[in-house]
């Protein structure tokens, strides 16, 4: 059964196509993820399926209502977390919960048992007295999620909900995003970090408005990548992927700090003729050459390389 | 309902935790009333004079003798040439300088028009107007003695003489203090600061925040967050036009002496319009800076000049009259000095009333589609 069903969605400002043309389908209760550069047009289709931003052309079905004509009845049934922190610095946290559940309409006792459960997961029982703007960054985003779901709903849409948090924090944060998905709920989410993608039942990635690739993150890679992956290790990464980027047996090259990702050909027998090929052309140092499983952000940027080239 | 009201209990709960915000309003009306009320005053009370007398005689004397008994002239310097009276008037020193010419005694005693210069620093031509009337009043009254004087002299006694002379009664405002006139205008000056620039600001801090997008989402109609973040202000409006009214009655001793009900009833109706250009400006800033911006210098300021706040619609250029019917400022403000400084109601100010009711609820529903439409 789809939560969400988008069809053809469209969405221009001006002249700019932000959204273009794009469908897909999200399953009940998978964690379904949004990837693309900033600008891709991410955010957009999400406020479209918010109900903030009106599509140009095209629908979508979300919790079996259309986002064109039944808005009012998508908004009882989805959460929404936006790239900004969304709740009311200024007030506190107990204040900003029983707002945002006054605003949705809860009864009273069901106030009292989503506001223990809100309080539990964002770890602060015992500090709903505190205000919300002097809380840590990693806890603020835990209430935010915890009331943009206050009212139970079917699906949640988190746009970036990550963007500027801890690595620990992070990690803490897709947790709660898989124990709502154990509870049923259809998760939509966003991000840049190509690595949390891999927490994702299924991804599509998008770019300049368009879908480019979809599926789950093992389709991803043997769907899209052929090639072997090394990844090398050097004194001037920037110096050695030019040359790299001259021999015939490297498909790919792309930098990852101070490492190189190279998807390579057939025509490479042997790992020792990437040194020898470096070695030929300049004086730097290779320190280190490992065969390597592609990431999905190798999947990314070959899906990006690849349309520039069509482009070119 | 449950939602507008779990709304407004959140705006309030925000200004709690603002008290500058709450200070604002509750503080600065005070402070305004009591500057304006002493600030704002055209009454010429005491003119400074200086006095060229060339003829330094017994009559001289007491020609000058009748300005400083008059009460309103005091005399600063006596200088004996033209140079001194152009450096004390550039200086500012003076407002009026009095020259009598040499031959102003031996000019009476042989019957003849004595003359006598009085020039005036007209850099504020108001001030210079009215001392140059008072001046005018002293001559006219000391030209009559003389003329009596030599009547009764010559034993031509004047028993009846026909004069006319003016019963002057000035209703509502009986001692002319331009105080009583400008400190009621204060009702509508605060009422718009308080509904158009803090509503704007408001309204667009949701924006700058975010949690407006946040609202959207929620199943909250456009018009219950309109309501809900207008409904505090009408509130605090409401606060304040009560302690302008009592700080108005304490400080200054001037009471509301028409229908209070209707000074009420016609705050509303003026506030609906107001509101409504707060959330209108709200719908063109992005930042609460511009939003202030706008609402100051686009809305405020030329809203106040064509009101007749301070400046008299009448003599404003036709064109410009024809503007300031649009003003609803305009026609509150005939509301409150009617019902505040003449005791007028509802029977006499009924059309005014009418009127703002039109604009307002014209304004706020233009803006709120506008508000509308910009949310989707």
């Amino acid at each position: 059964m789809n939560s969400i069903e988008v069809n053809n969605l469209t969405k221009t400002f001006g002249k700019f196509t932000a959204v273009d043309n794009i469908s897909f389908n999200v399953k009940k209760g998978e964690i379904f993820g949004f990837l693309g550069a900033n600008g891709a047009g991410k955010t957009t289709t999400i406020r479209m399926l918010c109900g903030i931003l009106t599509p140009t052309s095209g629908d979508a079905m979300v919790g079996g209502y259309s986002i064109m004509k039944e808005s009012s009845k998508v908004k009882t049934r989805i959460g929404y977390m936006s790239q900004r922190f969304s709740l009311y610095n200024d007030l506190t946290v107990e204040e900003n919960i029983n707002f945002f559940s006054g605003v949705y309409n809860l009864p009273e006792d069901k106030l009292k048992e989503r506001k223990k459960w809100v309080l539990s997961i964002a770890n602060l029982e015992g500090k709903e007295k505190l205000l919300t703007g002097s809380l840590p960054g990693g806890i603020k985003q835990r209430l935010a999620l915890g009331t943009a779901v206050i009212h139970q709903p079917e699906i949640v849409f988190l746009d970036e909900p990550t963007s500027g948090v801890d690595p620990i924090s992070r990690r803490n944060f897709w947790e709660l995003i898989n124990y709502l998905s154990n509870e049923g709920v259809t998760v939509l989410v966003t991000t840049h970090y190509l690595e949390e993608a891999e927490f994702c039942n299924n991804i599509i990635m998008i770019d300049q408005g368009k879908i480019i690739a979809e599926g789950n993150s093992k389709e991803l890679k043997s769907a899209h990548i052929k090639n072997k992956m090394y990844k090398l290790e050097s004194n001037n990464p920037v110096e050695v992927m030019e040359q790299l980027k001259k021999a015939d047996f490297v498909d790919e090259v792309s930098i990852f700090g101070n490492n190189l990702h190279l998807s390579v050909n057939e025509k490479l027998k042997e790992k020792n003729q990437i040194t020898s090929f470096i070695n030929q052309q300049v004086d730097y140092k290779v320190n280190s050459i490992d065969e390597i499983t592609p990431t999905l952000e190798d999947v990314f940027i070959h899906l990006l390389e690849k349309g520039k080239k069509k482009v070119v | 309902m449950k939602s507008i009201l779990e709304f407004i209990k959140k705006e309030f709960l925000q200004f709690k935790r603002d008290p500058k915000m709450f200070a604002l309003i509750l503080i600065a009306p005070v402070v305004q009333l009591t500057f304006l009320g002493f600030a704002a005053n055209l009454d010429v009370k005491l003119v400074r004079t200086i006095i060229y007398d060339q003829d330094k005689s017994v009559t001289s004397r007491d020609f000058i003798e009748r300005f400083t008994s008059s009460g309103y002239f005091q005399i600063e310097k006596y200088v004996s040439s033209y140079d001194e009276i152009t450096e004390e008037i550039d200086k500012g020193n003076a407002i009026l300088a009095l020259v009598i010419s040499n031959d102003f005694e031996k000019n009476i005693q042989s019957r003849r028009t004595a003359s006598v210069q009085a020039l005036f620093n007209g850099s504020d031509g108001n001030t210079a107007g009215i001392v140059a009337g008072y001046s005018q009043n002293i001559v006219t009254t000391y030209s009559q003695n003389i003329v009596l004087n030599f009547l009764n002299k010559s034993g031509q006694k004047l028993s009846s003489v026909p004069v006319i002379s003016p019963e002057i009664r000035v209703w509502y405002n009986p001692e002319l203090k331009t105080r009583n006139f400008m400190v009621p205008g204060i009702v509508g000056l605060l009422l718009s600061l308080i509904t158009l620039i803090l509503t704007s600001l408001a309204v667009v801090k949701e924006k700058e925040i975010g949690t407006m997008e946040q609202l959207i989402v929620t199943p909250l109609k456009p018009y219950q967050i309109i309501i809900g973040k207008l409904v505090p202000f009408v509130v605090l409006s409401f606060a304040a036009v009560i302690i302008i009214l009592a700080s108005m009655w304490f400080i200054f001793g001037i009471p509301v002496k028409g229908e209070l009900w209707f000074l009420f009833l016609s705050s509303f109706l003026y506030i609906l319009s107001t509101l409504g250009l707060g959330l209108f400006v709200s719908t063109i800033s992005k930042t609460q800076q511009q939003a202030m911006m706008i609402s100051i210098f686009a809305v405020m300021m030329p809203m106040i000049f064509l009101s007749g706040f301070a400046f008299p619609i009448e003599n404003m250029p036709q064109s410009i009259q024809y503007i300031s019917y649009i003003v609803p400022l305009k026609y509150f403000n005939d509301i409150i000095r009617g019902v505040i400084l003449k005791g007028l109601g509802f029977s006499d100010l009924w059309f005014n009333a009418v009127l703002l009711l039109l604009m307002g609820i014209t304004i706020l529903f233009l803006s709120s589609l506008r508000f509308k439409s910009r949310l989707e």
